[in-house]
């Protein structure tokens, strides 16, 4: 045994410093073309405005472009336009030929992968890394799923009476993931035979405009979507406009409850993915290592801009100690800064808005006495940032572990057993999303069942697929996106064809008694197809 | 996860420590998540030279001869004879030809490293593995890398293998003990885990994924293991173990990846030639023409490079 272990060093850290320092590695833009102005999209034409409003990359503060903005009558011309496209061809147009649309608009997204991510990364300053890599993948992968059941609609659901399109959807998505929830909301409208009015987020709207130039050059009809920019009050009008059959929004619970209120009594049918609190629940028997980085992925990812964030670490006390250390020390190597190194961690947050909320929220944690840890990090002079944090000493009623944040702050909390880990990730008014991290098999099914969230991951977090339904329970929202749940909310299926007395008792249509498959499913379309 | 709060010695009483269990999928996925680094310029250049310092350039050849070896020293010595470059960190060679490679690096800083223990299966009876460590030593081996015996801890019998380690790491006096756990041959992670940690209570000043002779040899997730490994004992201890990926390195961009999980996992303490080498045949020629394709912008035919 040699000399370098016979003085055991007392200091018993790691030093994650400059000792050998990675070089910056920007990803060009050289090949995002951007029009320097874009108006709203309607009838296959972007229309010329007066209003205007500008898009910022929240990592430098600089304009990149200028987006119409819509007001109420471009909203109802955008309306208009859907309902004439589906009324004249688009609900009566086969799924084949539907599918067709939908794979060639996947095919595209992919072509033009690289460009859809740095501009992605550039507006709403998420990392290239996880543009690269997580949405835009993802987007694309989202349409050739959805290409793939336009056909299958009559295999797929419950019910002998073909499954009938809404009509004009209202579709209105958030700033943090601006191309994949397009992409959510979309595709499945497209596949079931719906025409759409989208309404971007208005600090994130270039991306959508990219997807309008695709379906251009994709030769969807004119009409079947349209995309109007604005803020709340465009969004509001798209709600309320007397022509719109459905309404599907991903957003802030505090809108989401707003425009219930709006559509009561009304026939518009309703989606909602809202927010979240996720609870990520560490037990003692744990791989403590991967957890960690599940902790990381759960509520560093996309600068904590997730719903399904998860912001609420739960861990077991006899592991605390050791889960908290290794936590500092892994975040210690988060590299936070430009959003197109290729190198970067975590990004730009999206807005000033949000980063005021952000602050004032840690403001309150401190002030309401959780111990805040925050690594040293050199923060670019420009733009919105803030640095990957964590509190300790949390409890239940601190504010900081009830309150969406929506930002890189994990709320760390401690349970003695699995009971109180239930109860106390049940907590909340939340109940979109969950992990469970356990070498324990029968613990992760036995707790999961106990949670009450629409979304629960088994040692590991934040993993989407397109087949995998997504969605929530209690203020999260309700309705289903992925998968052949997302088909759902976008069909009206024919009532009088199940078959009530020989349902299941939980009254799920969807295992509808075998005898009755093979001949009333038939795929023929019926004279009489109601 | 309860674990010892000290290193514990004495054979007699060693007990088999618990280890965090690992996570397959997890592993896996952080470990291609920090292969994603983009190494570019000065630092790609600069985490080449430290390559070059970190390197063990072995050969481990039936065929190996005094020649040889020779030839693989003056390679070690001068890795390009056209242009400035560092050393590597060390030459490893089979026992009969250490005294060879003693004579051909005297004067330098590179180190002779050698194998013993019944290298690579490790098949023999424990006072014949120590006798060769022994030899090893005394004809002036710096480093000696010794096999763990797989036999007794496939077998469950970890006791055994601590004692086992524990004699070796007595034998070897003052060269340093590198612990080589042959990780494709424990296939789980968590084994690897778990013979990490007993090898490092045992005494290894440095643990080591593989012989060259098994495949597979190192891996990305299974060196990251092993960090994850040597980062929790020194948490627990305050001592600072060496890690050795080898075998199946052989281009400078995944030797690079492998720099980067050093730097992440266990930080600044551990980005020295003292307690990170990459064994490795040749990974040299690769280094040197990476190094000088980001000094011309280009690169050059590999008949410019010596054959070590």
């Amino acid at each position: 045994m040699a000399e370098l272990k016979a003085a055991p060093d007392t200091a018993r850290e790691l030093l994650f410093g400059d000792e050998w320092e990675y070089a910056p590695a920007p990803q060009s833009a050289d090949h995002v073309r951007l029009a320097d102005r874009y108006g709203p999209f309607i009838d296959g034409e972007f229309r010329e405005v007066d209003d205007c409003f500008p898009s910022i990359n929240p990592a430098t503060e600089e304009t990149l472009a200028e987006v119409g903005l819509a007001n109420e009558a471009i909203v109802d011309d955008a309306v208009s336009a859907a309902r004439s496209a589906y009324e004249s061809h688009w609900r009566d147009l086969s799924g084949t030929e539907r599918a067709k649309y939908i794979y060639r608009i996947g095919r595209m997204i992919k072509e033009k992968s690289r460009e859809l991510a740095v501009l992605e990364s550039m507006d709403g300053g998420k990392p290239i890394r996880e543009s690269r890599d997580m949405d835009i993948p993802l987007v694309a992968a989202h349409f050739f799923h959805y290409a793939g059941w336009a056909d299958k609609l009559d295999y797929a659901l419950p019910g002998p009476g073909r499954p009938q399109s809404l009509g004009v959807c209202g579709q209105i998505i958030p700033w943090n993931f601006p191309l994949l929830m397009a992409a959510w909301k979309l595709a499945p409208a497209l596949a079931t035979g719906s025409c759409v009015v989208l309404k971007p987020a208005e600090t994130t709207p270039l991306t959508a405009m990219k997807l309008a130039e695709i379906m251009q050059e994709a030769g969807l009809p004119p009409g079947v979507v349209n995309i109007v920019q604005g803020a709340g009050s465009v969004g509001e009008a798209l709600v309320e406009h007397p022509d719109v059959d459905k309404v599907a929004f991903t957003g802030s619970t505090e809108v989401g409850k707003h425009i219930q209120k709006q559509l009561a009594g009304s026939k518009k049918r309703l989606t909602l993915e809202l927010g979240g609190k996720g609870a990520n629940i560490i037990f003692e028997d744990a791989p403590i290592d991967q957890a960690v980085k599940g902790i990381v992925d759960g509520i560093y990812f996309n600068q904590g801009h997730v719903c399904c964030a998860g912001s609420r670490l739960l861990v077991q006390e006899s592991v605390a100690d050791e889960v908290i250390e290794k936590l500092r020390h892994r975040i210690a190597t988060l590299r936070v800064g430009d959003p197109l190194d290729k190198n970067t961690d975590i990004g730009a947050i999206n807005s000033k808005q949000q980063l005021d909320k952000i602050r004032r929220l840690v403001d309150i944690g401190e002030q309401e006495g959780a111990d805040k840890f925050q690594p040293e990090c050199k923060l670019p002079e420009n733009g919105f940032w803030f640095p990957p944090t964590f509190f300790t000493n949390v409890t239940q009623s601190h504010r900081i572990a009830q309150e969406e944040i929506f930002g890189p702050v994990l709320s760390v909390t401690t349970f003695r057993t699995p009971e109180e880990a239930v109860e106390r990730a049940n907590n909340t008014e939340y109940g979109l999303a969950s992990g469970i991290w356990s070498d324990k098999g029968s613990k992760l099914f036995s707790i999961s069942q106990a949670l009450k969230n629409g979304v629960i991951w088994g040692n590991t977090y934040n993993k989407f697929d397109p087949a995998s339904p997504f969605g929530g329970y209690k203020e999260s929202g309700f309705g289903r996106e992925g998968g052949v749940h997302g088909l759902l909310p976008y069909l009206e299926v024919p009532a009088e064809s199940w078959h009530p007395q020989k349902a299941p008792t939980n009254g799920s249509p969807s295992t509808r008694p075998a005898s009755s498959t093979s001949v009333e499913a038939s795929p023929e379309p019926r004279a009489d197809d109601t | 996860m309860q674990r010892p709060s000290t290193a514990t010695s004495s054979t007699a009483t060693y007990r088999p420590p618990q280890v965090p269990s690992v996570d397959e999928v997890a592993a896996k996925e952080r470990a291609s998540r920090l292969a994603t680094r983009s190494i570019k310029t000065e630092a790609k250049v600069e985490g080449l030279k430290r390559l070059i310092a970190m390197l063990d350039l072995t050969t481990l050849e039936g065929a190996d001869t005094p020649g040889k070896v020779r030839s693989l020293c003056q390679k070690a010595r001068q890795p390009d004879p056209n242009r400035d470059s560092p050393s590597v960190g060390a030459v490893c060679v089979y026992p009969p030809l250490v005294s060879v490679a003693r004579e051909e690096v005297a004067g330098t800083d590179i180190k002779v490293a050698s194998v013993a223990s019944y290298f690579p299966s490790g098949q023999a009876a424990l006072d014949e593995r120590v006798e060769e460590v022994e030899r090893v030593r005394d004809a002036g081996a710096d480093e000696i890398d010794v096999v763990m015996n797989r036999n007794a801890f496939l077998s469950g019998e970890y006791g055994r293998v601590h004692r086992e380690i524990s004699a070796l790491a007595e034998a070897s006096g003052d060269a340093h003990l590198k612990v080589i756990l042959e990780t494709g041959e424990l296939e789980t992670y968590d084994a690897v885990r778990l013979a990490s940690r007993i090898a490092m209570d045992a005494g290894a000043d440095f643990i080591k994924t593989s012989t060259g002779k098994v495949k597979p040899a190192a891996t990305m997730p299974v060196t990251l293991v092993m960090l994850e490994a040597i980062r929790d004992y020194h948490l627990d201890t305050g001592q600072k173990v060496g890690m050795k990926p080898a075998g199946g390195i052989r281009k400078a961009k995944p030797a690079l990846r492998y720099l980067v999980m050093v730097k992440e996992t266990l930080g600044d303490a551990w980005l020295t030639p003292e307690r990170f080498r990459i064994g490795a045949s040749s990974l040299l020629n690769d280094l040197l023409l990476q190094i000088e394709k980001e000094r011309t912008g280009r690169y050059y035919s590999k008949r410019y490079l010596s054959l070590g």
